[in-house]
């Protein structure tokens, strides 16, 4: 075998520490002038793709995926700064969104144009939070797959994963090629370096558009109305004891 | 200072079980070491900050009794009470308990034992400095102030103006009886206007209310500093704070509009303009900003505010020299100029400290005997990262900076901030710290940290056993405002370090004619030291100045000058 052709598809969302904001027209929430940056789930599959290269698994190519606006290539030259090698960036116009379907079944046209026989994912996307793609994806190309991985090992063709689940860990063994998505406790992503950031202005950056992979991407679901959690409501102060225990009983706690 | 919260968890769990520490105390010992007893540190000048105060006012892990620290009057045994003050009455605490009529207002401990009530108000949150005072008065208007001390001046009654009491020189404690007058109950915003970005607010309004206000009007608090969460920005006014934002939107003489303060005589100097310009007469209000309380207390403040950036950028190098920092501030300012918003320096002993200490790992994979922070905030992103790119590729390819990371996210910039906010809190780690703020030429400024380190070591004070009293000694500070922090953390309190100390970096400021004092003030702990910033006829011209609008001298005795 020649070496390992990691796929790391990412996505641009809204950064994890601004607090998001619905829009004045209750349909999303509000991505005008916000900060946005790399969904932090996929900071980690690049850097798990980087480390398995670094660790000396036989890795031939990381290609760094993403469909979003314009601005998505940002993040696609973070990822090359971190080390992914080339990056395809399928350019969508600024509102338009794609369903984890949709999205599986580029990604699915893409493992096939690329020959991937590695595909790592985010669990999910901090945005819609919907942790489809990577089931999706598998399930489309008829892998094996092992979601939120808290560590990979490769040898040879044969991978172990192992996951955190409730009350321990799960270890999952499976041959390539597959689909892995990562959990937090995977690794601490590293910083693009400055050397980096200039060599990866450098590195190969392919503009498609989706019509390059003619794939039926028509979206399913229908957003009603996104409303914002209802605020926490004061408390109020009491006087004294008393005063606490005939609030407690108007309010049929007692 | 949310540089490590887990170092901070660990430190609240230790000192909030005294119990369990002292029953296994012979076998155990404390990661973070307990801080030698602040008692004896109190006979230098330099400051010793354990931990910034928390939101809610309070020290982080404090609980033991504040009775543990030693008095001012005891650590200065040179100060006497000036015998020309009276002493506290009933009577006199009945005519402000009449004045202010609510019952909180008044924390009264000449009539009935208020010991614990009035400690916090008595000593400072570093636990250098105790007072002995027995009344605290929380005024609710300037006309109340304004009776007050017309009263405090016609009964010859010293007091302590104070806010948040996150000062670091000690001036916000009384020394012996003074009459507490603490602002926390004058926090109203009164006005802002979104045109002109004028904020108009009472003394006691906290610096984070006050920020987080503007922040939904879009605008920003021209200060910022560890203790926001605690400090009022009536405090910051007078002790003309300095902190994190001065290098873009200057210093508070500049940006303080006008000041509503009262005279010990209870006059009400009402100068709350909101002009920016007002070339009438001389401008009296600059008096009062840096004055500490010593010739009337702010009640209100009007200010302007700058428009919040939407965009912001973080950097973080790694340097080998000195030399090549100055290089790298002055591309910086030619590169970026308008939306440069901060360049701190660090050495890099204190980021192997802060390593050491906190176990996190470092943005940088080498070592390099220098690091900077940059931080742009503008208002266009594109045209922000455009300007730094431009500045990036020009100091790799010229060298001035051999390594470097840029935040890529939100989560970065804090993370690479906490390399230079999280200094403070882990110098902390070893026992204690010699801590002096100095404001130098740029060019000279950190010969200082090398000059001290060798004299130190000479004197075979510095190593890495228990033997060795010092840790290290470290610099880091606001390179933009040429203001250095010269830190030297230590494992205890002794008397050879502070020999070798002091007045040795006191005279080499003075030979550079630097300031001693560059942001903190000089309270108690600097007074003495004025002289080797200021010659004896500014130091005259000051007194005449105090002595002309506190004649009876009972504005914040003791301190200043």
């Amino acid at each position: 075998m020649s070496g390992l052709r990691i796929l790391v598809p990412i996505k641009r969302v809204v950064d994890y520490a601004v607090k998001p904001r619905v829009n004045r027209a209750q349909t999303a929430v509000e991505t005008a002038s916000v900060k946005h940056s790399m969904n932090p789930f996929d900071e980690l599959s690049i850097e798990e793709a980087v480390r398995l290269r670094e660790r000396k698994v036989p890795v031939s190519e990381i290609v760094a995926f993403s469909a979003g606006p314009p601005k998505a290539q940002d993040i696609l030259r973070t990822a090359m700064a971190m080390g992914a090698d080339r990056g395809i960036h399928v350019q969508l116009a600024e509102k338009e969104e794609l369903e984890p379907l949709g999205v599986a079944k580029l990604l699915q046209k893409v493992v096939e144009k690329e020959k991937s026989d590695l595909v790592i994912l985010g669990k999910q996307s901090i945005d819609d939070d919907a942790g489809q793609t990577g089931q999706m994806l598998a399930g489309l190309l008829g892998w094996s797959q092992a979601t939120q991985a808290s560590q990979v090992k490769i040898e040879g063709d044969s991978v172990t994963v192992t996951r955190e689940v409730d009350g321990g860990v799960e270890t999952l063994k499976a041959k390539l090629p597959m689909v892995i998505t990562t959990d937090l406790r995977l690794n601490e992503p590293r910083y693009a370096s400055l050397p980096n950031i200039m060599k990866a202005k450098k590195k190969p950056l392919e503009k498609k558009t989706l019509k390059d992979f003619e794939v039926d991407i028509t979206n399913r679901l229908k957003t009603l109305k996104v409303t914002e959690p209802p605020a926490r409501k004061g408390g109020v102060k009491v006087e004294d004891v008393d005063g606490m225990i005939a609030k407690l009983k108007e309010l049929g706690a007692l | 200072m949310a540089a490590s919260p887990k170092f901070a968890l660990s430190l609240r769990r230790l000192s909030c079980s005294p119990g369990v520490v002292a029953r296994y105390a012979p076998r155990y010992t404390p990661a973070a070491q307990v801080r030698w007893n602040t008692s004896n540190s109190a006979t230098t000048s330099a400051t010793t900050e354990p931990r910034q105060p928390d939101a809610e006012g309070g020290v982080k892990g404090k609980t033991a009794a504040a009775k543990a620290i030693k008095f001012t009057s005891d650590s200065y045994p040179e100060l006497q009470r000036d015998s020309k003050f009276s002493q506290l009455t009933q009577d006199h605490v009945k005519y402000f308990q009449e004045l202010l009529g609510s019952e909180s207002a008044v924390i009264d401990g000449v009539s009935k034992d208020a010991s614990e009530d009035i400690e916090p108000f008595n000593a400072d949150w570093m636990r250098k400095y105790r007072g002995h005072s027995q009344l605290v008065l929380k005024p609710k208007s300037t006309e109340e102030v304004s009776k007050i001390l017309k009263y405090c001046n016609d009964n010859l009654l010293a007091v302590v103006p104070q806010g948040g009491n996150t000062g670091l020189v000690g001036g916000s404690v009384p020394v012996f009886d003074e009459v507490v007058i603490n602002m926390q109950r004058m926090n109203n915003i009164r006005s802002f206007d979104e045109v002109s970005g004028i904020l108009v607010a009472d003394a006691g309004v906290i610096l984070e209310v006050a920020d987080n206000f503007l922040a939904e009007k879009n605008h920003i608090f021209p200060l910022d500093l560890g203790a926001k969460g605690s400090c009022h920005i009536g405090g910051n006014v007078a002790t003309n704070a300095g902190g994190l934002r001065l290098l873009r939107y200057g210093s508070l003489h500049g940006n303080v509009l006008g000041i509503e303060a009262v005279l010990p005589d209870g006059t009400i100097m009402d100068d709350l303009c909101t002009l920016r310009k007002n070339n009438t007469g001389y401008d009296l209000k600059q008096l009062f900003i840096g004055g500490e309380g010593t010739i009337g207390i702010i009640t209100a403040v009007s200010i302007l505010t700058p428009q919040r950036s939407q965009a912001m950028n973080v950097a973080y190098f790694g340097l080998e020299s000195y030399e090549k920092c100055q290089e790298a501030f002055r591309a910086a300012k030619g590169h970026l100029s308008e939306v440069l918003s901060a360049f701190e320096l660090m050495d890099g002993r204190t980021q192997k400290l802060l390593h050491k200490a906190t176990g996190k790992k470092l943005p940088l994979e080498d070592e390099h005997p220098f690091y900077c922070l940059i931080e742009t905030s503008g208002s266009n992103t594109d045209h922000d990262s455009e300007k730094l790119q431009n500045f990036l590729e020009h100091v790799m390819e010229t060298e001035i900076v051999s390594d470097g990371v840029l935040a890529q996210d939100q989560t970065q910039i804090k993370e690479l901030w906490a390399c230079r906010e999280g200094i403070p809190e882990i110098l902390g780690h070893w026992g204690g710290v010699y801590k002096y703020d100095l404001s130098l030429p740029i060019a000279d400024m950190y010969a200082l940290v090398n000059d001290v380190r060798d004299r130190l070591t000479e004197a075979g004070l510095v190593g890495d056993d228990e033997s060795h009293p010092v840790v290290d000694v470290v610099g880091y500070g606001h390179m933009g405002d040429a203001n250095l922090h010269l830190n030297i953390p230590t494992r205890r309190f002794d008397k050879e370090v502070e020999k070798q100390l002091e007045p040795f970096v006191y005279e080499w400021v003075q030979g550079k004619s630097g300031s001693i004092s560059a942001e903190h003030g000089l309270g108690i702990a600097k007074k003495a030291f004025i002289g080797y910033s200021r010659s004896e006829t500014m130091v005259k011209l000051m007194k005449q100045i105090k002595n002309l609008y506190d004649p009876n001298g009972i504005m914040n005795p003791y301190k200043y000058i």
